[in-house]
């Protein structure tokens, strides 16, 4: 069978339209399928597919049936809806959905540990809550030897770093 | 210094050196799920923090909305490579900063709120890099991103999360094609999480025995260990290509040589050429020129021809909507006329 388009070359895509309950069939060749455009061809693997493969194995920890209650707080989304779309809904979803995602992750990127660019300015606040971390740690040795003095210069200090966290 | 019409380093086998980051503003919705107003909003932060900065780099940007472009105009950027077809499906609430030389462009609201990449020509991937890393700095000097200590810069698809980085490397490997030894070469990358695809992107075919080169993993690796590893592999990559180029000689020098003249000839007097056919009798003929046998034509002139061939630069061309054989015949008209100024 010649292709319906250009009339030239054999039709090896079949081609199936359906608007409206109202069907129509095409037979292109390969080129011509192409070119219309209106439809995507196959798109060999990729690694979204792998990703959604991935999800779709379901070793997560929730049941699948419970999937769809698990929520993001902030944007709305639950895990059903990320599985359909392969696409998170905002940063927190990365936190909401931690516990099935992180697995999955691990899987498609081999580690769940960033070595790379730190961002500036979140790299500043890391540093001071890393350093407020370290303090209070302090603090709480302070209180319990009875070094009072220590311990004042101690919450002196955090107050200050917090203040500063505070206008990052 | 455009991967288009400027030469770059080990040039004759590696087209161009792109790397893409991924990057997204803190507290506010992904793309995919993004309302038009948080859009907006997007496009106007990015938009300021490019053309609104102190650095010199900003009077060099123009920032284009995608609804304001032609369907022919915005195939026009994605066949250049400074636009994804991805950021024109999103065209109502898209947009693109692109400099004048055409080796920066930062997509806005594609699947990540900020999608920015470096393309240079030839085989440079470490300077892509170090300018990108600038660009990325001036962005994030009036924006914040969405990163996470552990998971770091956090992106729409889990995919890019971590560096956001995806270095890609595009080559002209026709020996290694001719050879049959390209299967074991993709097999071979694809083992050190690298990955192959054709010239226009993901699932795209390999016309012209052009193949991207890019890293799968994103979390991780450093942004440096990334680009080493690509840098690697493509040494590698290129050293075989050489090797199965002398051994295509060796085994017939005269077939060898034949088939290129005659792919020359055909692109010098058809009166028509499909996309397919044109990229294959060019792509011998870059081989016929990088390894000498051509003279008088450079490879740039011939990176500079395949794109101006692909569809969308010949429908701008042309000046009008053209069916497929039209612009099979526009594509013959204007290989004939380029190509008739060097030879």
């Amino acid at each position: 069978m010649l292709c319906q388009q250009c009339q030239k070359r054999a039709a090896t895509v079949h081609f199936t339209k359906i608007v409206n309950n109202h069907k129509t069939e095409l037979y292109l060749c390969e080129e011509c399928a192409k070119q219309k455009g209106d439809f995507k061809m196959f798109v060999p693997f990729s690694i979204n597919d792998l990703l959604t493969g991935f999800l779709d194995m379901g070793k997560t920890a929730a049941p699948v049936g419970n999937q769809g209650l698990i929520r993001c707080k902030t944007c709305g989304m639950d895990f059903m809806q990320f599985r359909k779309l392969g696409r998170l809904g905002c940063q927190d979803c990365y936190k909401y959905f931690a516990e099935e995602l992180n697995p999955v992750i691990k899987r498609v990127q081999g580690s769940i540990k960033h070595n790379g660019k730190v961002p500036r300015r979140a790299g500043v606040g890391l540093r001071l809550e890393r350093q407020i971390q370290q303090l209070k740690a302090q603090l709480q040795k302070a209180i319990e030897t009875e070094a009072f003095e220590e311990a004042a210069r101690l919450r002196d200090q955090i107050r200050e770093l917090e203040k500063q966290l505070g206008h990052l | 210094m455009s991967w288009i019409n400027e030469s770059g380093p080990y040039n004759g086998i590696v087209m161009s050196s792109r790397i893409r980051i991924a990057r997204n503003i803190a507290g506010l919705p992904f793309p995919s799920i993004a309302n038009r107003e948080v859009s907006q909003k997007v496009v106007d932060m990015v938009r300021k923090s490019i053309l609104e900065s102190n650095s010199i780099l900003s009077r060099d940007f123009d920032f284009i909305p995608l609804k304001n472009l032609k369907d022919v105009e915005k195939y026009v950027l994605v066949e250049k490579h400074l636009i994804s077809p991805d950021l024109i499906e999103r065209a109502e609430v898209a947009a693109a900063l692109i400099n004048h030389g055409e080796q920066i462009s930062i997509m806005v609201n594609e699947e990540d709120h900020i999608r920015m990449q470096c393309i240079f020509p030839g085989f440079q991937v470490d300077k892509a890099w170090e300018l990108l890393n600038k660009v990325d700095d001036i962005v994030e000097e009036s924006i914040e991103y969405s990163f996470d200590e552990n998971l770091g810069y956090l992106t729409s698809c889990p995919t890019n999360v971590g560096t956001g980085m995806r270095a890609s490397v595009m080559m002209h490997l026709p020996g290694l094609v001719a050879t049959n030894y390209i299967n074991s070469v993709l097999h071979t990358i694809s083992k050190v999480g690298l990955t192959a695809r054709g010239l226009y992107g993901e699932g795209s075919e390999a016309l012209g025995d052009i193949y991207q080169i890019s890293n799968q993993i994103t979390l991780g690796p450093s942004e440096e260990e990334i680009i080493s590893n690509i840098n690697i592999a493509v040494r590698q990559i290129m050293e075989n290509e050489k090797m199965a180029r002398q051994a295509l000689v060796q085994s017939s020098k005269l077939e060898f040589e034949d088939s290129i003249w005659r792919a020359l000839g055909i692109l010098t007097h058809a009166r028509k050429l499909s996309l397919q056919e044109f990229m294959s009798m060019l792509s011998q003929v870059r081989l016929g020129v990088d390894m000498g046998i051509i003279n008088g034509i450079d490879v740039v002139t011939l990176n500079e021809l395949m794109v101006k061939c692909q569809p969308a630069h010949l429908q701008a061309y042309i000046g009008r909507e053209a069916n497929a054989q039209e612009l099979d015949v526009a594509r013959a008209d204007r290989v004939r006329k380029e190509l008739s100024k060097v030879t």
